[in-house]
């Protein structure tokens, strides 16, 4: 079971490595912050994993609060893209 | 019974990191930004999901930990992944990627198109 959570926790990082990839060769903004909220997602896959493998329950906290900011990054990355402001008065979104 | 209690456990993390092989390979290798999207936002919030169920199994089962932070953490991705995927996408379109040849048709630009004509009437 311990090979296995290890095994699992090195492919996720080769994963997070790829997504990488994609950040620093992406051809426009969106395509980089899709892959910066994927990174997000892997991130708290591999802290899920390392919880498991260090026996440990105090890493769960983490996972929530990864979540929260990385739906926030999200959604204010993508204002920012949308109309150049994050804070704005428009009713129409 | 732990030998079981592993089984699934290690059945659920499999899936999950199946899931997020499914998404890099996706994000690397489909043509476009909204492929890319749809990618990245269905089958990463299926293996994230997996990953988190699996975890929390384990804590229940093998540690006799009722973790409630996990379950709120997985209902909370569950619902907000499909949100940020939505909102990049828009992003997306109205800053003006354009989207690969090989789409046959583009139903929110005649949207887009009918909403302005209604505005200037």
């Amino acid at each position: 079971m311990k090979l296995f959570i290890w095994i699992c926790l090195i492919i996720v990082f080769l994963s997070m490595l790829g997504t990488l990839v994609r950040v620093f060769k992406g051809p426009s903004t969106p395509d980089r912050l899709i892959a910066l909220d994927g990174i997000g997602i892997m991130l708290i896959s591999i802290i899920a994993l390392l919880s498991i493998a260090f026996e440990t329950m105090y890493f769960i906290d983490v996972i929530l609060l990864i979540a929260i900011m990385s739906f926030i990054g999200t959604v204010s990355f993508s204002k920012f893209i949308e109309k150049g402001a994050i804070i704005d008065r428009d009713i129409r979104r | 019974m732990i030998y079981v209690a592993n089984l699934v456990i290690g059945f659920c993390i499999a899936v999950g990191v199946f899931f997020t092989v499914v998404t890099v390979v996706g994000i690397l290798r489909l043509p476009d930004v909204y492929t890319r999207a749809h990618a990245a936002s269905k089958s990463a919030t299926l293996g994230v999901l997996g990953i988190l169920v699996g975890v929390f199994l384990h804590f229940w089962w093998i540690k006799g930990h009722f973790s409630i932070q996990l379950l709120l953490g997985s209902v909370f991705l569950f619902i907000t992944s499909p949100v940020g995927g939505h909102l990049m996408s828009r992003a997306a379109y109205m800053s003006g990627v354009k989207p690969t040849d090989l789409t046959v048709g583009d139903d929110l630009g005649e949207a887009i198109g009918e909403q302005k004509s209604h505005e200037e009437d």
